[in-house]
């Protein structure tokens, strides 16, 4: 309702974000006016959390269907794990370990260190894939096929939703290593955490469909 | 030279010059914007050239037409047209155009920002819709046509393959497809919008002076980011059910004429109706979000007065965001559903009219004690206002699962998402380009042929969907191909010439915009001034139309709220978001 | 001068928006009140029910409508560009809480009214004593199952099925339950009897639906769902499919008929007749 002028007028002067001359700002990492800024850093962790969000959203569908359709399961039938999933969740646990070191040595300044040890998580990412196509053909083997039964249909489904993020995840580890940073608007080492936080959600993930899997088969 | 390898960078230093990297392959905001308006644009008169199809034939199922013989279509025909009108119209025009067209142009700019934060992932997500476009529209023109089987797309009738119908092969197929193409292309969008709008605000720029446009496409985009995920894993388990034989989606013991299926058994469709729905419904808000945005920024701008209840209008936005998740099961009250489950669905969807009477209320208390001017972007605001109301509240009735028991898959059901969703959602986007366009192209739209246009789309729309209403009542379920086996059916028959006609006026009032369109593009009134409409936001305070970097590389700062129209000791009667507090002349 | 212009077509389009808006309500409103196309009347206690909800719904949502729609068409003509000011105010909390509560207290009340009838219809199994019905949903053909004297629905194998010579729904004739069973592609019920139906699909999603029963449920491939009415008037009352089900989806369509207790036992005797 409209007050005295002076009252008023205040309301111009600090219109709806507070009492100060300087407004509050939108952002809160960039100088006064000026020219305008690149995109910040955390921008990039922003949008990462909000992919990871889509992400668990996507499997959170995936598993809440195979959650419902177990629970129809007069024709559910037990689906055998293949052993060397094991080994691959050991492999995938091992490289995230690898990844914290590999950032600590880039932290650190040392660059041959946190290339090799980088290398050795790339290894580890890929060996896990390899992994998990050698339990594939051992269960086709074993005759469960896609089609076989939705217990071995939801097991290849999620296994290749996961390995394909996955192997977005290699792609980027790959990307950290081999790409001139000197060019690009953010620094390698920023590359580097944004790789290895989706490379631990990945992880995490794997280890949430494996629990997921060993109690539903 | 494009600063492409910056991985998302601002390219604001250089604006691109080779026609490829500025028209086609451009990662300008703008551009993307206009090349999302134009996607929508091709695929509403589509939309409609099917709709008006259906309707010739609704209106006159027995009519002999001498060009086509054998009459004017069959019934997986009718069905073929229906499917890709209702699954054009939902994902090309009332996705694209409110969010990714109009928000990807201005949310930048009205954020003080220079781009969107990811500029090469934009363009990338327009392609992508694109090509997610292209191979829907293919589905046309593969053997068996077009997918028959409704833009919801229910297994088992979606999971069979041509044995359930003509159309249910490559056709479905290839919609499946299209659909999960466009999920990705979706995601891509929400996750830029929304990193957008969190990191890229201008200085002064705080959440409580974001325009309501902004509030609603943040809101949107959130719906897109967890919806679309969703849909995407139901897309995939519907194809696989289709191409490699499993049984998600499809249960055992099926026969389809005297043929056993014996490769599935045990799936449920219910199981995609309710992935399908937890998508489906945010979608309907992804559709309707920035209509009423863009409704509540044209109803303060030109009844220059601020917003009534800003607080309350962004709570509404993030309340029926919020409940937009919670009330999927409504679709599916007579779907064997546990009754129960319905109930609470039920009350649930009845929460959801709050914050929609929220809006309503703020939208009149906006108008109440203003200084309306009438031009085409404030009538179609009107227009959304009264469309908002009027297809909202038989969603009252909808969301009862008592009523539900007879209006269920009928015309009444029809008509409710026709207003709501595709007509209030429509009116939003040309109210927007109405207001925008000078913005957007240096020129008006013309006035006179605009009001023509709003006034025979007003009453068009309004002749066309009430009738329905009552259709639902007498019992009309949709998806008919004709009245002729049902008795009870025949009685209505001249309530469907009486519809048929109505649609025929207003496609016709649409030739009449496409020819504004573009008309005025090239010979309109001439739009100089920066902010013809004594707006306040900051796509008002840079040169018309925008430079390539929106604010010729110097960061705009925000001294007030979007709406401050009429402020009492102020000269002029609307305050511009930037101005400083010492420039703001008294009166 | 050019003030004055703008000032009159302010006025003009004012005026034409409100009287539309005035218009449109008024007889949007009269076809409703006049019943000019509504429901046939019902035949069960349930639908009565729902009727009853769903005038209470249209009241209280026709009495939002006529305000929403009176109340901007008031707005748009009285506030009018006059060369007035515009009055400043960015709300008012008080009128919000006011509208809030009362649309909570009117909207999820009147959500919480209706679980009555769905109580009905859902809640209750069929009463004793009831008379089972399966229907059998295929493209694009009803198909309604009697258990015939024994009670007892014979055994069914989806390999048997054959519309062609006869068996729709695939009885096996081998389970001596499935001899006296009646399949017949109407459903005729005994009036004021309970019938439990069983509804089922055997290819693609369908919905049974009777108007005057106000009763509608899919047919869902898998599943076997039971519903219940009671008829209370005799008569010939139209199936139609609710659910697309294909291309013959509109003409998927079957008669309910409702008769005396022994024009029912005479019908049941014809189809025994003719299934022999």
């Amino acid at each position: 309702m409209p007050g005295t002028v002076a009252e008023d007028l205040e309301i111009i002067d600090a219109g709806r974000g507070g009492g100060t001359g300087t407004p509050a700002g939108g952002d809160d990492d960039g100088g006064s006016s000026g020219p305008l800024r690149p995109v910040p850093r955390r921008a990039y962790f922003t949008a990462l959390q909000l992919g990871l969000a889509a992400i668990v959203m996507f499997f959170m569908a995936l598993a809440s269907s195979y959650i419902v359709r177990r629970g129809l399961g007069l024709d559910w039938q037990r689906t055998p794990l293949p052993p060397v999933l094991w080994f691959n969740t050991v492999v995938l646990l091992a490289s995230s370990v690898t990844i914290i070191v590999a950032r600590r040595k880039l932290e650190g300044g040392e660059r041959e260190a946190f290339r090799s040890w980088w290398w050795v998580t790339t290894g580890l990412g890929l060996l896990f894939l390899a992994g998990q196509i050698i339990a594939w053909r051992e269960l086709a083997a074993s005759g469960m096929l896609l089609a076989t039964n939705p217990s071995s249909s939801f097991f290849y489904v999620l296994t290749a939703a996961h390995g394909l993020h996955l192997a977005g995840g290699i792609f980027s580890l790959f990307y950290v290593t081999l790409r001139n940073w000197k060019r690009s608007r953010i620094s390698q080492s920023t590359a580097a955490e944004l790789t290895s936080i989706y490379w631990h959600f990945m992880d995490g993930l794997w280890i949430f469909l494996f629990v997921l899997l060993t109690l539903g088969r | 030279m494009v600063t492409h390898e910056n991985g998302g960078g601002h390219g604001h230093h250089q604006a691109p010059t080779g026609f490829i990297r500025k028209y086609v392959f451009s990662i300008d905001h703008k551009v993307i914007g206009i090349q999302y308006l134009c996607l929508a644009l091709f695929s509403v008169f589509v939309g409609m050239a099917l709709s008006a199809l259906m309707r010739l034939h609704l209106g006159w199922p027995n009519a002999h037409w001498s060009i086509f013989k054998g009459g004017l279509m069959t019934p997986e025909q009718y069905l073929a047209l229906m499917t890709m009108h209702g699954t054009i119209m939902v994902f090309m025009v009332l996705t694209t155009a409110p969010q990714s067209g109009f928000g990807n142009y201005f949310l930048p700019i009205q954020i003080g920002a220079a781009d969107m934060a990811f500029p090469v992932l934009n363009m990338l997500s327009f392609w992508t819709t694109m090509v997610s476009l292209l191979v829907m529209i293919a589905a046309f023109f593969v053997a068996g046509g077009a997918p028959i089987g409704g833009w919801t797309s229910y297994p088992p009738l979606s999971a069979l393959g041509e044995m359930a119908g003509p159309g249910q092969g490559a056709g479905e197929t290839l919609w499946i497809i299209g659909l999960a193409i466009f999920c990705g292309a979706s995601l891509m969008g929400a996750l830029n919008f929304i990193t957008t709008l969190i990191d890229l605000r201008a200085k002064g720029m705080t959440l409580g002076r974001l325009p309501l446009t902004c509030w609603t496409w943040f809101v949107t985009a959130i719906l897109g980011l967890l919806a679309f995920g969703v849909l995407l894993a139901a897309c995939i388990l519907l194809l696989l059910d289709r191409v490699a034989g499993t049984s998600f989606f499809i249960p055992g013991g099926l026969v389809i004429t005297d043929q056993v299926i014996t490769w599935h058994k045990g799936g449920s469709p219910l199981l995609w109706q309710h992935l399908f729905w937890f998508f489906g419904h945010p979608e309907v808000y992804i559709a309707i979000l920035p209509g009423m945005g863009v409704a509540s920024h044209l109803l303060s701008t030109f009844s220059r007065k601020p917003v009534f209840g800003y607080r309350a209008m962004v709570g509404a936005i993030c309340g029926i965001g919020f409940l937009g998740f919670c009330v999927w099961g409504h679709h599916m009250f007579i779907s064997g559903m546990s009754p129960y489950s319905a109930f609470a669905f039920s009350i649930l969807t009845m929460t959801i009219g709050v914050p929609s009477a929220i809006k309503t209320f703020n939208w009149l208390g906006t108008l109440w004690g203003g200084k309306i001017t009438f031009n085409c972007a404030m009538l179609f605001a009107l227009g959304f206002v009264s469309l908002f109301v009027s297809g909202g509240l038989s969603g009252l009735f909808l969301a009862q699962p008592a009523l539900d028991l007879y209006l269920h898959d009928g015309y009444f059901v029809v008509a409710h998402f026709h207003l709501i969703m595709g007509v209030a959602a429509i009116f939003g986007m040309f109210a927007g380009l109405y207001f925008w366009f000078p913005k957007m192209f240096g020129r008006f739209l013309n006035e006179g042929i605009g009001k023509l246009h709003f006034w025979l789309t007003f009453i068009g729309v309004y002749a066309i969907f009430m009738p329905m209403h009552f259709l639902g009542l007498a019992g009309h379920p949709r998806r008919y191909f004709d009245t002729t086996a049902v008795e009870f059916l025949q009685k209505l028959q001249p309530v469907h010439v009486f519809i048929s006609i109505a649609a025929f006026i207003t496609i016709g009032a649409q030739l009449i915009f496409l020819f504004n369109f573009f008309y005025s593009l090239y010979a309109g009134k001439e739009c100089k001034e920066e902010n013809p409409w004594h707006a306040t936001t900051l796509e008002w305070s840079i040169p018309t139309p925008p430079p390539f970097d929106n604010f010729a590389g110097v960061e705009p700062v925000v001294y007030h709220g979007p709406y401050e129209f009429s402020v009492p000791g102020a000269a002029d009667d609307y305050i511009p978001q930037h101005l400083a507090p010492n420039l703001v002349k008294k009166a | 001068m050019l003030r004055r212009r703008s000032e009159v077509g302010s006025t003009t389009v004012a005026l034409s928006l409100a009287v539309f808006l005035v218009l449109m309500t008024v007889v949007t409103v009269y076809i409703f009140m006049a019943k000019v196309w509504w429901f046939p009347p019902a035949i069960t206690e349930f639908g009565h029910e729902i009727d009853d909800q769903f005038g209470r719904t249209l009241l209280i949502t026709g009495i939002v409508f006529v305000l929403a729609q009176f109340g901007l068409a008031y707005a748009v003509f009285k506030f009018r560009d006059q060369g007035q000011k515009a009055t400043y105010f960015e709300g008012n909390n008080t009128m919000e809480i006011v509208w809030t509560l009362a649309t909570v207290v009117l909207f999820v009340g009147l959500g919480l009214y209706a679980r009555n009838a769905w109580a009905q219809v859902h809640f209750q199994g069929a009463a004793e004593g009831a008379l089972p019905i399966e229907i059998t949903a295929q493209q694009f053909v009803w198909n309604f199952r009697y258990a015939g004297p024994d009670g007892k629905f014979g055994r069914e194998k989806p390999e048997l099925v054959s519309a062609s010579t006869g068996n729709p729904v695939g009885l096996d004739s081998t389970d001596p339950a499935s001899k006296d069973d009646i399949v017949a592609p109407v459903i005729a019920v005994p009036v004021n009897r309970e019938i439990e139906l069983i509804i089922r699909s055997q290819d693609v999603t369908h919905s049974f639906y009777v108007r005057e029963l106000r009763l509608k449920q899919d047919a869902v491939p898998g599943m076997e769902i039971h519903m219940h009415f009671n008829a209370a008037v005799p008569g010939n009352y139209e199936i139609a499919c609710a659910e697309l089900c294909g291309l013959g989806h509109y003409r998927m369509h079957s008669m309910l008929q409702v008769m005396a207790q022994e024009d029912f036992d005479k019908w049941v005797k014809d189809q025994e007749a003719a299934n022999q």
